[in-house]
């Protein structure tokens, strides 16, 4: 029989089977931040085990309140940095050089196909767009993975997704993810894989997949991943250059990856994308999408491009590109989030950070931001939020707020319109 | 082991989120204690007022997907600084479920006919809830009012809750 690829990363991982279908694995890597560490490293050091399996194998960040806004989040920031610090943590990524750790993990080449991945963090399925088994777990997962580079799981059930058909113009990897968690709704993926494949996917760039890969969780899947191909090859070189002769041996080693023509599957759905106009969620959860021409006319009182879905370069590009010439609505705040210090360089060395300043933008440091309603860009009660984030439950970017979910093209777009709005790049 | 016998809490709705469980503006706090007065904060849910409501309760009764969200183990530490350590429901969220069981509490899924039965005959009145683990049954009372639910744990979870949760098993295991 065969298997698909979260079942051949975790069989050549497993290091125990305590009962039934849970299998304890191996951990390439484990990524940390400094919201969910810092009580994990308390604790270790409560329990008298302030030991790390591998320091080369954890990476760290300072990444959803920096710089700090106050001493709460200063002393998060202390006990993390302390502790990278006195177990010689060497990619530990601090001010200056930090960013949202699932834009800036996998830009460092720490992420690589068949790798088994967790971090205190749901989003952490982000990290499976590069055909890696990546999952968000609690403290205490972390705890264990920190100290013993291990974790525990239901062995994978898989749910492939196959996007088919092709994306129209000024339609994006981030609608094509919202039609799809329509679709399977908030738990449609509980307890499960999702396996991305199909034309669109292979057509898609590793910052799409990351966007598609990104909101797995949000159908409760454990993890997204896609199929590592030549595009993966591609953003992967540099990092892997000394390990491979070329990149057709990396690929050919990559595709052993592959799930198998007979592998099972719990389900197969075929979402065709074809007709597909851009999305945007209208409730507090997820799964309440609609296309946003049945949102149009929406009043905004704030707009938000950035996050770990679409704060990448290619989503400031596309923003950049609907914003260029134009103003942002003047009952708007309209703020930009790159997500790494990479993405805010490239952005302003291709003119994006003018274009968002001249429309009127405020463009601020890499960092999670308004996203989770904690540091800055936050809500006051009543108020609503175009976001290019990735959830919009009740109360995430401040009590009583309202945060939709779209695209970085319509969130723009509706930065200029002052309600949420089409951009001019769907010829609806 | 943690107490899992008590009064119980019922929140009649499904999709309860971990940002509503504890919202994400106090995950800059460190330690458990200070999450004590929030739980529940944000809970969209009529008529529910979170310290009312949730004083002198030890068990949740929930619809499905309960839990969903973020990673935030801050979720089961808010409820177990409450006292709360058993969260009974339709279906949970995976990261939610095992956190509750990596820290030793309990999360236990009964099928939507018992949960169903829990709500119609239980909610709204004062019930307590006791837990026998061996037996796998969960016994509730209200008045004269008496309902015996059975409920099934893996071997790996009973392994947590015995162990006080996943650091302690890990450590002397791997
Ligand atoms: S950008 Fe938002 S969703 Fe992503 S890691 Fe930061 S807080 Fe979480």
């Amino acid at each position: 029989m065969g298997k698909t690829i979260a079942e051949k990363i975790f069989d050549a991982h497993r290091v125990d089977n305590p009962s039934g279908d849970i299998h304890v694995i191996r951990l390439d890597a484990v990524f940390c931040h400094e919201i969910t560490t810092p009580t994990a490293i308390v604790d270790l050091q409560r329990r008298g085990k302030d030991r790390v399996f591998d320091p080369a194998r954890i990476k760290a960040v300072i990444d959803h309140v920096t710089p700090a806004k106050d001493s709460k989040t200063a002393t998060q920031g202390r006990i993390l940095r302390d502790w990278a610090r006195r177990h010689g943590i060497r990619d530990f990524f601090d001010i200056g050089r930090n960013g949202i750790c699932h834009a800036l993990f996998p830009e460092k080449g720490f992420v690589r196909p068949g790798y088994t991945v967790i971090m205190g963090d749901s989003h952490t399925c982000t990290h499976g767009a590069f055909g890696a088994f990546a999952a968000g777990v609690g403290t205490t997962d972390l705890e264990v993975g920190i100290l013993k580079g291990v974790c525990a799981f239901h062995y994978p059930v898989t749910l492939k997704v196959n996007i088919s058909g092709r994306l129209r113009a000024g339609v994006f990897a981030k609608d094509a993810i919202l039609s799809v968690i329509g679709r399977l709704g908030v738990d449609g993926a509980t307890n499960r894989v999702i396996e991305f494949g199909g034309p669109v996917v292979a057509e898609m760039s590793m910052e799409a997949r990351m966007t598609l890969c990104n909101m797995a969780i949000e159908a409760g899947g454990t993890c997204g991943i896609c199929l590592p191909d030549q595009t993966t090859v591609a953003y992967l070189w540099p990092f892997i250059k000394g390990e491979y002769a070329d990149p057709a041996a990396a690929l050919a080693a990559f595709r052993r990856l592959h799930s198998d023509a007979d592998a099972v599957y719990d389900a197969v759905i075929d979402h065709d994308v074809s007709d597909l106009a851009p999305q945007a969620t209208f409730g507090y959860k997820p799964d309440q999408v609609k296309a946003v021409a049945e949102l149009a006319g929406t009043p905004i009182d704030q707009v938000y491009i950035g996050s770990c879905t679409n704060g990448r370069i290619e989503d400031l590009r596309v923003a950049a590109r609907v914003l260029a010439g134009r103003r942002v609505h003047d009952r708007v705040r309209a703020i930009v989030s790159p997500a790494t210090p990479a993405v805010f360089r490239q952005a302003l060395e291709e003119g994006l950070i003018k274009i968002f300043m001249d429309a009127g933008c405020c463009v601020t440091n890499p960092t999670c931001g308004a996203c989770l309603g904690m540091s800055n860009g936050v809500l006051a009660e009543g108020e609503v939020c175009a976001a290019t984030t990735n959830r919009n439950f009740n109360g995430r970017m401040g009590k009583g707020g309202m945060v939709h979910l779209m695209s970085p093209a319509t969130a723009a777009a509706s930065a200029v319109a002052g309600r949420i709005a089409n951009s001019q790049l769907f010829q609806g | 082991m943690k107490n899992f016998d008590g009064r119980i809490l019922f929140l009649d709705r499904a999709d309860i989120n971990t940002d509503e469980i504890i919202p994400a503006r106090y995950l800059t706090e460190i330690a458990k204690e200070a999450l004590r007065p929030h739980l529940l904060e944000d809970l969209s849910l009529e008529g529910f007022e979170p310290a009312r409501d949730t004083a002198g309760k030890a068990v949740v009764v929930a619809r499905q997907n309960f839990g969903c969200g973020s990673s935030r183990e801050h979720a089961p530490w808010a409820l177990e600084v409450n006292g709360i350590n058993l969260v009974i429901a339709e279906s949970f969220a995976r990261i939610f479920r095992q956190n509750m069981f990596n820290c030793g509490m309990i999360a236990v899924a009964l099928p939507a006919a018992a949960i169903a039965e829990i709500f119609a005959r239980f909610a709204g009145r004062d019930t307590v809830l006791k837990t026998d683990l061996a037996g796998s049954r969960f016994a509730l009372t209200a008045g004269e009012d008496r309902l015996s639910v059975p409920f099934s744990l893996s071997g790996f979870e009973r392994a947590l809750v015995e162990a006080g949760g996943w650091v302690e098993y890990a450590d002397a295991r791997y």
